[in-house]
């Protein structure tokens, strides 16, 4: 597996010797209104940005709409990504899992959703698609960074990012001290950072 | 790490809620290590949606591509020349606490580029994200901090205060603010936490500045100690 560690490292396997999508590119030029750019801006990430939205939301019609909440806000805003403050798929991702984390915070009001973090660990099908294929090499190194954690680790990190929970509540749900979930999800993501060779 | 770098983590992955956020992205404006902590982070935590691909239906692609056409989009953030101005800070010792102050306030202006538009944020919230907020904040020894924020078009101020020690024995810290002609108004009473947020009374436009005071419990109608802190808005300057 050792190759297919390597070959996934900071971008994606190219399919049919195709280079992959210049994601940044993509994202500048749909920020000068470019309708194209922002379909294959679309075609590049949706599986992406969709299964974060549903893994959060959970609901998949929900899950719809916030995906298209997502695109229709990274259009709108797209001028002001600046690759020099980070990746376009960090930030088409930070503006998903901030749009699926308003859904689940303001209906929670009106409905409880399942807290069990076990039932929410139910695997999302991958799909069969060439971004899925690609992605799934990603996927064992992101595994592989996260089995380098300590339990509490990654449970304080999988409630706050996968459950949209605060850190407040993910002290709760883990009968931590308050105050000490945050520092275990900054622990928690540092350590990923690190075995994931991320840079800021 | 003084105890607002730790909700770094929190902060990337969303998992704060307003208050705190709103918080965290003042202290994001002047805190560069932050920044890009939280710039490496949030690279990170979008790793994990690796693990999570799920292609949408296909009809939400021509409704995204339909929809873009009829929402404008934002211009490019240019620099503009925000003024920033630097508050001086009395120092007085406590005549009545075991706390003194050192160090000095500054104020900031915030921008936030991914501040959530979608909601009406609280009026506490309000104030500290107002495009005219000033900051103080006040150092104590041991740790904690006090940062007093208002803005002027809002005319409310909210004091924030971290790691506060508590108060004496059957007294209670009360915020004043100092209102020309009139002096120190009673603007609350504060609750006996560590961490807290609270919304002063009174009209903070006209205020030049705030106070703490130990006072005895259930607060005093006028100051009957020496402040333990006073925060200048600098409207001499």
């Amino acid at each position: 597996m050792e190759h297919i560690r390597r070959l996934g490292g900071d971008a994606p396997l190219p399919e049919d010797g195709a280079s992959p999508p210049d994601l940044a590119d993509l994202l500048k030029r749909a920020g000068r209104a470019d309708e194209t750019a922002f379909a294959a801006l679309y075609d590049a990430t949706a599986a992406r940005v969709h299964g974060l939205a549903l893994r959060v939301v959970r609901d998949p019609a929900q899950a719809e709409e916030v995906t298209q909440e997502a695109f229709l806000e990274i259009w709108r805003t797209a001028s002001r990504f600046d690759p020099a403050r980070g990746s376009a798929l960090g930030w088409l991702l930070t503006i998903t899992h901030r749009t699926a984390v308003d859904r689940v915070r303001s209906a929670e009001a009106s409905s409880r959703r399942d807290s069990s973090y076990h039932q929410q660990n139910q695997p999302v099908d991958h799909d069969t698609t060439a971004e899925a294929a690609q992605a799934s090499l990603e996927a064992h190194r992101v595994r592989s960074a996260m089995a380098t954690l300590t339990e509490v680790q990654r449970e304080a990190v999988g409630l706050a990012y996968f459950g949209g929970y605060t850190h407040t509540e993910v002290a709760k749900m883990l009968d931590l001290p308050v105050g000490t979930a945050k520092t275990r999800i900054r622990d928690g993501l540092i350590r990923l950072r690190d075995a994931m060779g991320v840079g800021s | 790490m003084t105890e607002i770098h730790a909700l770094s983590g929190a902060y990337a992955v969303d998992a704060v809620d307003d208050l705190e956020r709103a918080a965290f992205e003042r202290h994001l404006a002047e805190c560069a290590e932050c920044r890009a902590e939280v710039a490496s982070l949030r690279e990170t935590a979008a790793m994990l949606a690796e693990t999570t691909a799920a292609a949408p239906p296909s009809a939400l692609r021509d409704r995204v591509l339909a929809d873009i056409t009829t929402i404008r989009q934002l211009p490019p953030e240019v620099p503009t020349a925000q003024p920033v101005r630097r508050h001086r800070v009395r120092l007085l010792v406590a005549a009545a606490a075991a706390v003194v102050l050192v160090g000095a306030g500054t104020a900031v202006v915030v921008t936030q580029p991914w501040a959530d538009e979608t909601r009406p944020p609280s009026a506490t919230v309000q104030v500290l994200e107002a495009p005219d907020a000033q900051s103080t904040t006040l150092e104590f020894p041991g740790g904690a901090s006090a940062t007093v924020t208002h803005s002027d078009e809002l005319d409310r101020a909210v004091l924030q205060t971290e790691d506060m020690p508590p108060p004496p024995e059957g007294k209670v810290y009360q915020v004043w603010l100092d209102q020309p002609g009139k002096g120190m108004v009673p603007a609350g009473v504060m609750p006996v936490e560590e961490d807290q947020t609270l919304l002063l009374e009174g009209d903070a436009a006209t205020a030049t500045g705030a106070g703490i005071t130990v006072e005895p419990e259930g607060g005093s109608p006028a100051p009957t100690s020496e402040p333990i802190a006073l925060f200048d808005f600098g409207r001499s300057a």
